[in-house]
Parts: C-alpha cells; sequence; structure tokens
C-alpha cells in the first residue's frame, strides 16, 4: 500500500483544491502550506509560525533583527569587476548589471557594522538573490575589509552565509577568494577576535569549503542545507537516493560540524549571549545585554 | 619496439599517430626484408619531433586539459621517486579514520635536503585508479595532508605539494566527515604554516579540491595544466545546460597556465618537455627539481614571520572589485 503513498511532506492539497493567492498580501508557507499574512510572516522572522521553517531573507532582513538599531555599512560601492570578460549564454557585465538593477544589490554580500545586544560587532551577510549568493572577488574583497574593520574596531566578526558557491564568471578569482577570506581569518585569529559563522540556507561548494566552517563558532539555523558538494552531485556520485535530511543543519550537527542550532527568533538574543562569554571579564558594560 | 602501440594519441595528436605508424611499418618491413631503410626511418623520426613541437607549441585551452589528464602522464608518486631518488618515505593515515590512497605523503631526501612532499596520486591502470580513487580525496585525505605538514613545520623542513585532482571527492561519507571543513581548515592552517611551502599543479587543479593543499609561498603550474574553480565540462552542464560546450567552456575560464599567471593566480610556469610531461617523465621531473631547489632556496632566506606575512598579502590581492 505505501509504497506510492506520498511520505514527504509538502503537498497536503489535491490540485482542484489549489487556491491562487495573490502576491504581496499573503505567504503561503512552502512546507506545510500554512497561509498568514505578510506582515505577520515578517513579524515572526519570516519564520512559519505552524512549522517553524525557515524562509530565505537577505541581509537587510538580518541586519534589522540583528543590529539594536541602524549599522554602518562597511565597504560599500564595492561592484564586481569583469577580469576574464567572461561570457556565457549571456556577457558577465550584463549579467551583473541586471542582477543590480533587480535585487538593488551591489554584490551578493553586504558588511555592517554596529550593536547587537550593546556588544559592537561587524556583521557580513550574504544574499542568496544576487546570483545564488555566488562567491566572486567582491565578496572575498568585502568579507576582507569586514574581518579589517573587526580588527580596527577590536570586535567581534559574524558571517551569515547563504550561497551555492563560488562563481563561475570569474573562475580563478573565485577559487582564490577561498584563499583570501581563510587569510583574512589567521589575522582575525591573530587579534584574539571571535569570529561566528551562521551558516543558512543554503550554504554549499566554496562558502563551506572555506570561511563558513571556520567560525570559533558554526551555528546555524534548522533544516538549512549545508554541505560541500550539492545534493544532486552526491546523488550522481553515489547513484543512490540520499538518505532523508542529508545534509541538513540537523545532520551536520549530528556529524559534529556545528556547535549549536538556533531558531531564528532566538538568534540574536543566543548569539549575543555567545559573544558575552568570548569577551573579557573587566567590560561590564558589553555585558548589561545578560539582565535583559 | 612497440612503444607506438602503447602510447595513447589524444585526437590532436593524429599527424604524430601516423607518422609514428610509418616508422613502426618500414620498421616491421626492413625486419623482414632485410633492406636498410634507417634513412627513411631517420627522417620520419624527424618528422615526428618537428610536427610534436608544432602542434605542442599552440595548443588551445581545451587541448592543454587533455593532456593534463594523459593516462600517462606522471603522477605525484614518479616526482617524488624522481627527486628523492627512492629515498624517502610514505606516512600514512590522518590519525582519526583512515588512510586515504588519494592523497600520498611523505619525507623524502632531495638533493640533500628532507623535504616534506604532499599530492593527490591518480592510479596507473584500471585496477589503480579505483583504488586511489581517481585522485579524488576524502577529509581524511585532507586531514592527513594537513597532519604531514604539522609535522614538516615542527621538524623545520619545508613542504613540496603536487596537485593532481579532478576535485575533491563529493560523496555520501565525504560529506558526513565534513569535506567543506577539512578543506577550509587547510586554508586557515596552510596560512600560517612556519615553513616554505611550495605547491606545484602537475596535472588537473580542480577546484577546492586542489586550493585544499595549494596555499604556498610559490604556486607553480606545468605548462600543460589547467587550474579552476570547476571543470570545463561541469561548466558547461551548468552554465550552458549541456555538455557539448565544453571546449567554449576551457577559453572562458582562462583556467591554462599562461592565463592564471598572467592574472596573478599562481606565481610562475614549469616548462614541461616536447610533446609533454608524459613524453619524458624524467626530464619533465628534473625540470620540476630546479624550479623546486630555485624557489627553496630563496624562501629559506626569509624569515618566517615575513614569509608568512607575504603569503597571507598575496592571497590578499587577490580578485579584481570595481570601487
Amino acid at each position: 500500500m505505501s509504497w506510492f503513498k506520498r511520505i514527504k511532506q509538502g503537498v497536503t492539497t489535491k490540485s482542484k483544491e489549489k487556491k491562487e493567492i495573490p502576491e504581496g498580501l499573503w505567504y503561503k508557507c512552502p512546507e506545510c502550506k500554512n497561509v498568514m499574512t505578510s506582515d505577520e510572516h515578517a513579524a515572526n522572522y519570516w519564520v512559519c509560525s505552524k512549522c517553524e521553517f525557515h524562509d530565505r531573507i537577505g541581509s537587510a532582513e538580518y541586519f534589522s533583527l540583528l543590529f539594536d538599531e541602524g549599522s554602518e555599512e562597511v565597504a560599500a560601492g564595492l561592484t564586481s569587476g569583469d577580469p576574464l570578460t567572461f561570457v556565457d549564454t549571456k556577457a558577465y557585465t550584463d549579467r551583473i548589471r541586471n542582477t543590480i538593477s533587480k535585487t538593488g544589490l551591489e554584490d551578493a554580500i553586504r558588511v555592517g557594522y554596529g550593536r547587537m545586544e550593546g556588544i559592537p560587532v561587524v556583521i557580513a551577510c550574504m544574499d542568496f538573490a544576487f546570483i545564488g549568493g555566488s562567491m566572486g572577488s567582491v565578496v572575498g574583497e568585502k568579507f576582507a575589509r569586514g574581518a579589517d574593520k573587526a580588527i580596527k574596531e577590536n570586535c567581534a566578526f559574524i558571517c551569515i552565509s547563504k550561497s551555492g558557491g563560488a562563481r563561475m564568471m570569474e573562475a580563478g578569482f573565485s577559487l582564490m577568494q577561498m584563499a583570501k577570506t581563510s587569510a583574512k581569518l589567521t589575522q582575525l585569529a591573530d587579534h584574539q577576535l571571535p569570529y561566528i559563522s551562521i551558516l543558512t540556507d543554503p550554504t554549499t561548494g566554496g562558502v563551506t569549503a572555506s570561511f563558513a566552517m571556520l567560525g570559533d563558532l558554526n551555528i546555524a539555523e534548522p533544516k538549512a542545507l549545508i554541505g560541500f558538494a550539492g545534493p544532486r552531485v552526491v546523488k550522481e556520485t553515489i547513484g543512490k537516493d540520499l538518505p532523508e535530511g542529508f545534509q541538513s543543519a540537523e545532520f551536520v550537527l549530528e556529524k559534529g560540524f556545528l556547535d549549536y542550532i538556533v531558531n531564528r527568533k532566538e538568534m540574536k538574543k543566543t548569539v549575543a549571549q555567545s559573544l558575552r562569554m568570548f569577551l573579557p571579564e573587566e567590560h561590564p558594560e558589553v555585558r548589561e545585554g545578560e539582565q535583559s | 619496439m612497440n612503444q607506438t602501440a602503447m602510447t595513447t594519441y589524444l585526437d590532436f595528436e593524429a599527424p604524430i599517430k601516423e607518422l609514428n605508424e610509418q616508422i613502426e611499418k618500414l620498421r616491421q618491413s626492413s625486419e623482414k626484408t632485410g633492406v636498410d631503410m634507417s634513412k627513411a626511418i631517420r627522417d620520419l623520426e624527424k618528422a615526428v619531433r618537428d610536427k610534436t613541437r608544432e602542434i605542442y607549441s599552440s595548443l588551445d585551452p581545451w587541448q592543454r586539459v587533455q593532456v593534463s589528464r594523459h593516462p600517462e602522464r606522471p603522477y605525484t608518486l614518479h616526482y617524488i621517486n624522481t627527486l628523492t631518488g627512492g629515498v624517502w618515505q610514505e606516512l600514512h593515515g590522518d590519525r582519526n579514520v583512515k588512510d586515504d590512497k588519494a592523497m600520498v605523503g611523505g619525507f623524502g631526501v632531495m638533493n640533500g635536503r628532507t623535504v616534506m612532499f604532499i599530492g593527490q596520486q591518480k592510479g596507473i591502470n584500471t585496477k589503480m585508479r579505483q583504488y586511489r580513487n581517481f585522485g579524488m580525496a576524502n577529509p581524511e585525505g585532507y586531514r592527513k595532508a594537513l597532519r604531514l605538514m604539522k609535522l614538516a613545520e615542527k621538524f623545520n623542513k619545508p613542504v613540496v605539494t603536487f596537485i593532481d585532482t579532478p576535485g575533491a571527492f563529493p560523496g555520501l561519507e565525504a560529506e558526513e566527515r565534513g569535506q567543506g571543513e577539512a578543506i577550509a581548515r587547510n586554508l586557515f592552517e596552510m596560512m600560517k604554516l612556519r615553513v616554505p611551502v611550495i605547491c606545484i599543479i602537475i596535472g588537473e587543479g580542480a577546484s577546492g579540491g586542489a586550493l585544499g593543499i595549494g596555499i604556498g609561498d610559490k604556486v607553480l603550474m606545468l605548462e600543460n595544466t589547467w587550474y579552476s574553480v570547476i571543470s570545463p565540462e561541469s561548466c558547461s552542464s551548468i552554465l550552458w545546460r549541456s555538455w557539448d560546450q565544453k571546449i567554449t567552456a576551457a577559453n572562458a575560464l582562462k583556467l591554462t597556465a599562461e592565463d592564471m599567471h598572467r592574472n596573478k593566480l599562481v606565481d610562475g610556469i614549469i616548462r614541461e618537455p616536447h610533446g609533454g610531461a608524459h613524453a619524458a617523465p624524467d626530464e619533465a621531473a628534473e625540470l620540476v627539481r630546479k624550479e623546486i631547489l630555485k624557489h627553496l632556496d630563496k624562501l629559506g632566506a626569509i624569515e618566517p614571520e615575513e614569509r608568512i606575512r607575504q603569503r597571507i598579502r598575496k592571497f590578499c590581492s587577490m580578485g579584481v572589485v570595481v570601487e
């Protein structure tokens, strides 16, 4: 009986019962089909109120939910060059220009400096909307300047990863951003400054194989896809279906590569608490958040 | 002489194959009939040399990718054996999970000095290719490599890595054991190694799997190798959604030694013997030896802190942005 029964979550409605929902006003959870207003969804940190599904959000949203109030943008105004004059089905320069106008972003990462529960922090946050959050020269350079800023301000550095990996259109340059970001982390470590890596859905490829896995703490959002090779590639390699939950944050935690998983609603509080434990004891002003 | 029968010819080597077949025919008929054809054979042999030089002096990127994967191309163990004259000890295992056969390494004595050699190893025949997992290391391979580097650092011996991999292995267990973390850890730790590190791409330099042992004071590429973020085939399948654009992708990726050097992403190119490293593996190893010795001398004269500073500065300067 059960071998043709749908066992995976997702489709619970018969197609004739399917209702069209106007864009913008309502949010329908892709996991459990729970419907809520977009405002409710945003107020709930873009997490489904019923099944806790964490929707993908960008740097603007993360900044708004992590910084106490406003932040100073670090390394703004950097955009991608086209060092290889790369053309696939589209010229890379056109792709960049179109993506910039479509997303309003400069590239796949933004860096902000501000306070989180009173603790000064630099936060770098990737944007999946920008060519799949792919890492090219701009991501590497902004990450590097973010680390420099943390060193200059003598504060913690947090990076929220969300990326398909390296950006193919910058080929060798993209690859070397893995080296560059790792090099910057050695400098941060020399200054004994905490580096917190937060892995969100999805974090794969060259980002996983460099700065995302190098945190003093590696933290993830629930159910985030985290891996080096993408699931499709792994499936092709082994020629079998992948086990349920393979490469999920819970799986990666179980295998020993994450310190903890945190619900987005608790992220600020939890990460701030971690940071306070890293900080020197003699700074009571940054510990005040503990009381609240 | 049955060299002709053993040699693998790449598609663009067809003219060389033809000439070699003619030589073989002449030899056979000369043997059978007793007629001296040595002059004709000598002429043809010269023609082979000229043709080889001509073809190899203008290889396009895709052809270089093919040469880099030539089944008779010398692999890491050939270089280690030749450079040390066999005076080396292979060291196994990552002290954690197992011994990865796709990654080999150990101390060896080259020109009177001890060097830690590490590299991916491909198999030399069908059975060995499987045994070596086609040069695709698992996390324990990268962790073994790091263990050996730390060992070299402890005893103040330089590290030489040979890079030759179609990529880090994308298998299920590799993911379970943290392929991403293993590579990331190597990038981080190699940046800070206090001993000189020379990395040489001797075949394929595919993506993170190559970079995982590729952080060095000097990163060099053999003439007919490639180094990039993805193979031309996979690039074609992802960007063009078809396997047919591998030649276009090979051109677009700027993955040859010349391109990578021009873009300052590697520090130098090591020339190969005429007709590629597979045509004269020992000669190739000697060319590599010369380069290693030259760089070891220069790097050895620099204080460790300064060497690390320069290494970090070099990798931090890579990238092109518009401000």
